[in-house]
């Protein structure tokens, strides 16, 4: 099961800096990376070829920083690609609650990745519904 | 002008008798509470041989920690049934110092309102708007109950609601007012951008109370306003305000030695100091049924100023308060120790060990800000978590300190360690 790594920061100058810093350090890449702010603080989720290490090393530095359990699966970069997939979870009354999606260069494919409560139960329906899902080496070796 | 002028003008050796009556009444009084029985007991006391004024000082000290320990009425010696109303002020742990009042008592202090009040020239023919708190806290009803037996109008209005407060003080001609320091300055500008020249409202004096505050905020006050203020000097274990009070001649406040004995001493040895002498006030409540307190150290600093005042008061006069000997922070009003704040933060598991108290004054009134380290273990990630996280540390610390401060989530190692001495508050107010 894939998984990101999320970090604590607070929301001024240079934050990313060191956390970006510690990262280069122990040779991990960044695949993604989205940030959401509430003001004071805010969370940087982080797409890692090497989760575990990534967040071992941050943790190490004393920066706050978790795993977590994510959803990725394959669609199709064209009008409508996501749609066939939100509609899915939609029926089944799954509710994203974080989400990113980018494009696989030279492939007319995207990846759409989400955070939700149930992870393998979403995964279930979304195979089942013959979408590929993407497993943890597959999707940070992209 | 005076309230009672044969006991404000007593010529001091026939004080000083009168003291000595009150004392031995007191100390008899307190011989027979569970607390004082002990503490005579443990330190070979015998009241009934306490027949100078100078033995008191052989006598020994009663603390705030003393009176949580007595809690809730281990110093009280008389019958449940006599006792008319209680105030209580927060402690360290949460746990409430409370003070007991007989009839009696409530018409003492409010006799002793009234004459600190007539000491600065108010008369029955004022009308006195009382913006403190009612409630537990002993500087809404003190004050209100004073002015009422002098025989000013008294309107109520509490804290707050700054448009209501000029719309009262225009409507009813408020002449006096009794304020803390910081919202005086805050509603001052009210008043101004509302149009309205505070010089031009009937109001005439301020009694500042309640937080400390410098000479020069006193000044600044009385040019902003066009008023006369006046310092007080009290505390619930005492009664409330009118422990002391400044005269006309506001040169330091007379501190009403018919109710209470004066002694300085040096806070770290405990031994007398001289009048003069800066260290550690300790007062002695020889005046009060309900609940005698013995040598109580007040942790304020200050200095008793030996001469004659040219008012004619023969009680003397002690300078305004330098400062505490222990760490007790006044924030708009409110008194609170830091370890109140670290018990709460404590008992929060997503919080580490490191924490600040910042206070800053913004707009005229204090704001306190709890600067929280984010323990890692406890983060998993989620940011509405962290939002109930800021709520739930903010609610806690509203319920127990009653005032409401502003939550800081920091990074893991961002606030400087707490190796030794850290340097939890940060006052950044000006006095």
């Amino acid at each position: 099961m894939p998984q990101q790594v999320s970090v604590f920061a607070e929301n001024r100058p240079g934050k990313l800096d060191r956390i970006t810093a510690v990262l280069e350090k122990y040779n991990v890449n960044i695949r993604a990376i989205t940030i959401s702010d509430s003001g004071d603080y805010g969370i940087i989720k982080l797409l890692l070829d090497k989760p575990a290490e990534g967040c071992e090393a941050l943790k190490n530095e004393g920066i706050a920083a978790t795993l977590k359990d994510i959803v990725a699966i394959r669609i199709d970069d064209r009008p409508g690609g996501l749609h066939r997939a939100s509609s899915i979870l939609a029926e089944q009354g799954i509710n994203v609650e974080d989400a990113y999606g980018f494009t696989v260069t030279d492939t007319n494919e995207a990846v759409f990745v989400f955070q939700v409560e149930n992870v393998q139960g979403t995964e279930r329906i979304l195979s089942e519904a013959g979408f590929k899902l993407l497993g943890d080496s597959e999707l940070y070796l992209l | 002008m005076f309230w009672n002028r044969e006991i404000e003008t007593i010529e001091r050796k026939d004080l000083e008798k009168l003291q000595l009556a009150r004392l031995q009444k007191a100390l008899a009084a307190a011989a027979t509470t569970p607390f004082y029985r002990k503490v005579f007991s443990d330190h070979n006391v015998d009241v009934s041989k306490v027949t100078t004024l100078e033995h008191l000082q052989d006598l020994p000290l009663t603390t705030k920690h003393d009176l949580r320990l007595s809690y809730p009425d281990g110093m009280v010696p008389i019958s449940r049934s006599d006792i008319v109303r209680l105030h209580a002020s927060s402690g360290t742990t949460g746990k409430s110092t409370v003070i007991f009042y007989s009839q009696r008592d409530v018409d003492e202090w409010a006799d002793l309102v009234a004459r600190s009040m007539v000491a600065t020239g108010t008369t029955r023919d004022d009308v006195f708007q009382n913006m403190m708190g009612y409630g537990l806290f002993t500087g809404g009803l003190g004050l209100h109950y004073g002015a009422e037996r002098l025989g000013a109008m008294v309107i109520p209005s509490s804290t707050g609601n700054s448009l209501k407060q000029i719309q009262l003080m225009q409507d009813f001609q408020t002449t006096v007012i009794h304020i803390t320091p910081s919202y005086s300055l805050h509603l001052v500008e009210v008043i101004k951008e509302n149009g309205v020249n505070p010089p031009d409202l009937t109001v005439k004096k301020a009694y500042l109370g309640a937080e400390p505050y410098s000479e020069e905020t006193r000044d600044k006050i009385e040019k902003l306003w066009g008023l006369e203020a006046y310092n007080s000097y009290g505390m619930s274990e005492m009664n409330g305000p009118g422990v002391a009070f400044e005269c006309v001649h506001k040169n330091g406040m007379h501190l009403w030695e018919d109710f209470y004995i004066i002694e300085v001493i040096n806070p770290e040895t405990g031994q007398p100091l001289p009048d003069g002498e800066e260290g550690e006030l300790v007062l002695t409540h020889i005046n009060r049924e309900a609940m005698p307190i013995i040598r109580y150290r007040t942790r304020d600093l200050t200095r008793i100023i030996p001469e004659e005042c040219s008012c004619g008061r023969t009680h003397r006069r002690m300078e305004r308060i330098k400062g505490r000997t222990d760490d007790m922070l006044i924030v708009g009003g409110v008194n609170v120790f830091p370890s109140q704040i670290e018990s709460v933060l404590m008992r929060i598991p997503e919080v580490g060990n490191n924490y600040q108290i910042v206070l800053e004054r913004e707009e005229n009134l204090d704001r306190m800000y709890i600067r929280v380290e984010l323990y890692s273990k406890m983060f998993h990630g989620d940011l509405n978590e962290l939002k109930r996280l800021n709520q739930k540390i903010g609610e806690e610390l509203r319920a127990l300190i009653t005032i409401n401060p502003r939550i800081e989530l920091l990074e893991p190692g961002s606030l400087p360690p707490s190796m030794g001495k850290a340097k939890r508050v940060i006052d950044n107010r000006k006095i």
